[in-house]
């Protein structure tokens, strides 16, 4: 009648989530930490997207960022050490209806997950893929980690890691299928949300490498970065991370970055001497694994039932 | 050489017999494998039982001619229903000498087995080979064999150019001839095993076909009747024939597992070729993944997303999947795991048959982790097992390991095709909405057992984790919640045997000896006891179907024999070998477990030949052991 939609019957009730309803567990991380920033930016997002928390799964490994779905209201897979893709990714392949974020870290994705994480970017399934990349292992108490820069002292190099620092962006970027590569860092609010909603709102695996604080174990890693903002060079595009003008001025580097330039994003991630932030690389198009996997999820019983008789058929004598 | 039999063939009246095994062998790709499956489909098809297995050289492409080489095919074919491979062949078929030897090594032949012949080695241009055909033909003449040389390629060069793609149907058509089988059904079958290749090839093949049967005939005084089961063992049934690796896609596939994730591990990939092939049609996805480790995650978020999913695996990948497993077992995730075992450790033996990993599967990993071990013992049972599995895991909330081997998954055989029902579908996912109140851990204090909230349940939301957690999922070290979470995972499994019978007894409920077994050894066993028996000794024998939980009163069918022994195809120390003591011996694998398990002095037989066991081998061990006791009393 008056005013009801016609779908009415379906939802008389309309659900309205706020900021709690994403909220889990006290977060445990150390005061300061960059995983916090990650944690609320996330949970804003899943807000303001009205994200229903049953069908949103943050799945992780192990390490510090991957205590991360404790902290959130939504379902939570936190499992073995470097295997959150394998896991995220079998999630999604019969009920690509779930929403899944992925939690990891430098070392659980970049060291002991790393034939996942090639894999998984070829799968490209529709997720939200977070490394929270520190340079450090934390959890363990300050092991070198792939993204140590040389010359760094840990507990397992005393002396300074010994081999320069892995760019995980052009390994990334060099992964057939890849579809969406973003770089950001954590001490920037708003280009965190903003970065993080194009990861979500893209159809692929939205790989976005968070640059994060670790001020217990290695506070010296981003003291250089957040002292020195020549080290960061923005990348503006219409179609890359939308900027506010507050936000931006952290960076005064900028450059003209389309992220449809596969080869341009390559060069960029390359230039070690800047990190990039924004948007390196966005292919809408890239396939997406979970359309092969899910085939036939639709089949009723009584469909599944006839098929087996049919197979059964050609092997009766 | 003339063939002595030679013309004999043409009057001949086929002998009557009960059994009969063939084997062809010949050099890898040479098609021995197909002839002899249309064979062993032929004999199926006219009442036989019938058991087939593979002889698989472990290398894709073996040099020629050369003994470890041998690629082939067994075929035991009986008037009654069979259960393994038997023991020395009857007759084979080879179509170079060099390949034999391995067969010889390996015992598959005795005095009187006849050996048909590829007999063009002897003209051969290079005068080694002449040289090694005449040496062998001699040998084995002097061992017994009874070798019939002919000129099978020469025979095929009449109808294809290409005698080597050729020869396998030409044997088949002989072999149809030496048993007397249907012409019309075997070239129904060619036509069926060649129907994608087209009819040109379908036609070239019935006129090999033909030409085999015509010239065993004119050349073999060879000619037997297998007469088929008892009416009432197949009447009204209908049948299927298929390995055990092809049984487990059906199980699967019958399960309403949507969901098969894998890595290539050689022996249990053809399950999973199999489903990539037909599991579409039940609206099934196999997926291929980077590793075994990943394999099992995956298999594992989609059951933790309400999807059972299954993850077929040998040994090596079974070792890779530890860490997986152990959370399975932690977070309670359901889970299949289908073991299809070859011979270890490491790459061991990748194409062989042993039962090598049962403690493995028990005690891979670290900490406590109790899980659902079972074993198929047939074919059927790959089928079927792997049903009860999903149900399994699901009801009890754990993976559930399904035991199979090389020997299972590369024998087949026909068996009662299976009346597919609803019931043993998974059911769709439910999604409707949990009570916030109750924990994700819910466990029933007496049994364990708990329900489990699937992502989309509104108000169902947990972490789940594979730290120490409270009924809540939440992270927790303290004592209390460690004991209390190991508890509940563990009786599950009590729960679970609580509702299992005991094991039937093979043979008398006491007696002298039982035999207790477990997995593809049951119908060797059973034969072998039933051999023994006949010979008037108090022999039994129990088959395990479940090792974990372990099938009840099995201590109480233990004590009503003097002795007990397992057979196994795994290590065990040999006793009286130098430094093996009573101290020292190690024992077999379900021995170990047993002698654990009831407190009774069993002993064990096994060996780690990487083949199948034979029941004149154990019979001849349970003689013995028998003898030994006569000597004790």
């Amino acid at each position: 009648m008056f005013g009801l939609k016609a779908d009415w019957s379906l939802e008389v009730f309309e659900r309205y989530f706020t900021m709690g309803d994403y909220a889990g567990g006290e977060a445990r991380w150390c005061p300061g930490c960059g995983d916090h920033a990650v944690l609320s930016a996330a949970q804003r997002l899943l807000r303001d997207e009205q994200q229903r928390p049953e069908m949103s799964v943050c799945v992780s490994g192990i390490g510090c960022s991957s205590r991360m779905p404790h902290y959130l209201g939504t379902f939570g897979f936190h499992g073995l050490h470097g295997r959150a893709l394998p896991v995220a990714c079998g999630i999604k392949a019969r009920r690509p209806e779930l929403d899944v974020w992925v939690a990891t870290g430098d070392g659980d994705c970049f060291s002991i997950g790393t034939a996942h994480w090639i894999h998984a970017i070829r799968y490209n399934m529709n997720m939200t893929l977070m490394v929270f990349d520190n340079a450090i292992y934390g959890l363990t108490k300050a092991q070198t980690s792939p993204t140590s820069p040389e010359g760094f002292k840990t507990n397992t190099h005393p002396q300074g890691a010994i081999l320069p620092a892995h760019n995980p962006l052009t390994v990334t970027l060099g992964v057939t299928n890849a579809s969406f590569v973003a770089q950001v860092v954590d001490w920037n609010p708003p280009l965190l949300y903003e970065t993080l909603k194009a990861a979500y709102r893209h159809k692929g695996t939205g790989f976005v490498r968070i640059i994060q604080r670790c001020p217990v174990y290695a506070e010296s890693v981003s003291k250089e970065m957040q002292d020195n903002p020549d080290r960061f060079v923005l990348l503006e595009h219409p179609q890359g991370i939308s900027i506010d003008k507050s936000a931006g001025r952290q960076f005064p580097n900028r450059v003209e970055h389309d992220p449809s330039d596969l080869n341009r994003a390559f060069q960029i991630a390359a230039d070690e001497s800047r990190l990039p932030v924004g948007l390196l690389y966005h292919n809408p198009d890239a396939a997406c694994y979970e359309d092969l996997s899910s085939q036939g999820v639709e089949m009723t019983p009584d469909e599944r039932l006839a098929g087996f008789n049919k197979v059964l058929d050609r092997i009766t004598i | 050489m003339v063939d002595t039999t030679a013309a004999a063939g043409t009057a001949l009246r086929p002998k009557t017999i009960r059994e009969h095994i063939v084997e062809i062998v010949s050099d890898s790709g040479e098609g021995a494998q197909k002839a002899g499956q249309t064979f062993g489909t032929v004999c199926a098809r006219m009442g036989n039982g019938v058991w087939t297995v593979e002889i698989i050289p472990a290398e894709i492409q073996p040099p020629a001619r050369s003994p470890a080489g041998a690629s082939g095919i067994r075929i035991r074919l009986a008037s009654r229903y069979v259960t393994n491979m038997g023991d020395e062949a009857d007759i084979v078929v080879a179509f170079n000498e060099q390949v034999l030897y391995s067969r010889i090594v390996n015992g598959a032949y005795k005095k009187g087995t006849q050996v048909l012949l590829e007999n063009k080695w002897r003209d051969d241009a290079v005068p080694e080979i002449r040289e090694q055909y005449a040496k062998a033909v001699a040998e084995f003449r002097k061992n017994g064999l009874i070798v019939h040389e002919l000129p099978i390629e020469k025979a095929c060069l009449e109808i294809t150019q290409n005698p080597r793609r050729g020869k396998n149907m030409f044997v088949l058509g002989m072999l149809c001839r030496i048993y007397s089988r249907d012409v019309e059904l075997a070239k129904s079958e060619i036509a069926v095993t060649f129907s994608r290749k087209g009819d040109k090839v379908i036609e070239i093949n019935h006129r090999l076909f033909d030409a085999g049967y015509q010239f065993a005939q004119e050349k073999l005084a060879l000619g037997y009747e297998v007469p088929p089961q008892p009416a009432e063992e197949t009447e009204g049934k209908r049948f299927i024939v298929t390995n055990g690796n092809t049984a487990l896609g059906l199980g699967v596939m019958a399960s309403g597992m949507e969901l098969v994730s894998m890595y290539p591990i050689t022996p249990a990939t053809s399950a999973s070729h199999y489903l990539a092939d037909v599991y579409h049609e039940v609206g099934g996805f196999v997926h291929q993944a980077e590793d075994e480790i990943a394999a099992a995650g995956f298999a594992i978020g989609s059951s933790f997303a309400g999807k059972t999913a299954c993850t077929i695996t040998s040994g090596p990948g079974l070792a890779l999947k530890t860490e997986m497993l152990a959370l399975a077992v932690m977070a309670e995730v359901p889970l299949v795991v289908c073991l299809v075992q070859r011979g270890g450790p490491s790459t061991g033996l990748p194409t062989k048959v042993e039962q090598g990993d049962l403690l493995a599967t028990l005690f891979g990993e670290p900490g406590d982790a109790p899980k659902v071990v079972i074993a198929a013992a047939t074919i059927e049972e790959c089928l079927h097992f792997v049903i009860m599995a999903r149900r399994i895991a699901e009801t009890f909330r754990t993976p559930v390991i399904l035991l199979t081997d090389a020997n299972l998954a590369t024998g087949v055989q026909p068996y009662q095709r299976p009346e597919a029902s609803l019931d043993w579908l998974a059911p769709p996912v439910d999604q409707s909405e949990w009570d916030e109140n109750i924990p994700p851990y819910n466990w029933d204090p007496e049994s364990g057992l708990s329900p489990r909230p699937i992502p989309g349940m509104p108000g169902g939301q947990y972490i789940l984790t594979g730290l120490a957690h409270t009924k809540h999922s939440k992270v927790a070290y303290d004592s209390d919640s460690n004991q209390h979470g190991c508890n509940m995972r563990s009786r599950k499994f009590a729960a679970l045997a609580s509702t299992l019978k005991p094991p039937l007894v093979h043979g008398d409920d006491e007696g002298d000896l039982l035999v207790v077994g477990w997995g593809s050894t049951l119908g060797a066993i059973e034969e072998a006891v039933d051999r023994a028996r006949a010979g008037g000794h108090k022999v039994s024998s129990v088959h395990l179907r479940f090792i974990l939980p372990m099938e009840p009163g099995l201590k109480k069918i233990f004590q009503r024999f003097r002795k007990v022994m397992t057979v196994e195809i795994n290590y065990s120390d040999e006793p009286g070998a130098p430094f093996i003591t009573e101290d020292t011996r190690r024992y077999a694998q379900l021995a170990m477990l047993l002698r654990a398990h009831t407190l009774i002095d069993i002993d064990c037989w096994s060996v780690v030949f990487g083949h199948p066991l034979q029941p004149g081998i154990i019979h001849n061990v349970l003689i013995k052991r028998l003898e030994a006791l006569k000597g004790e009393a």
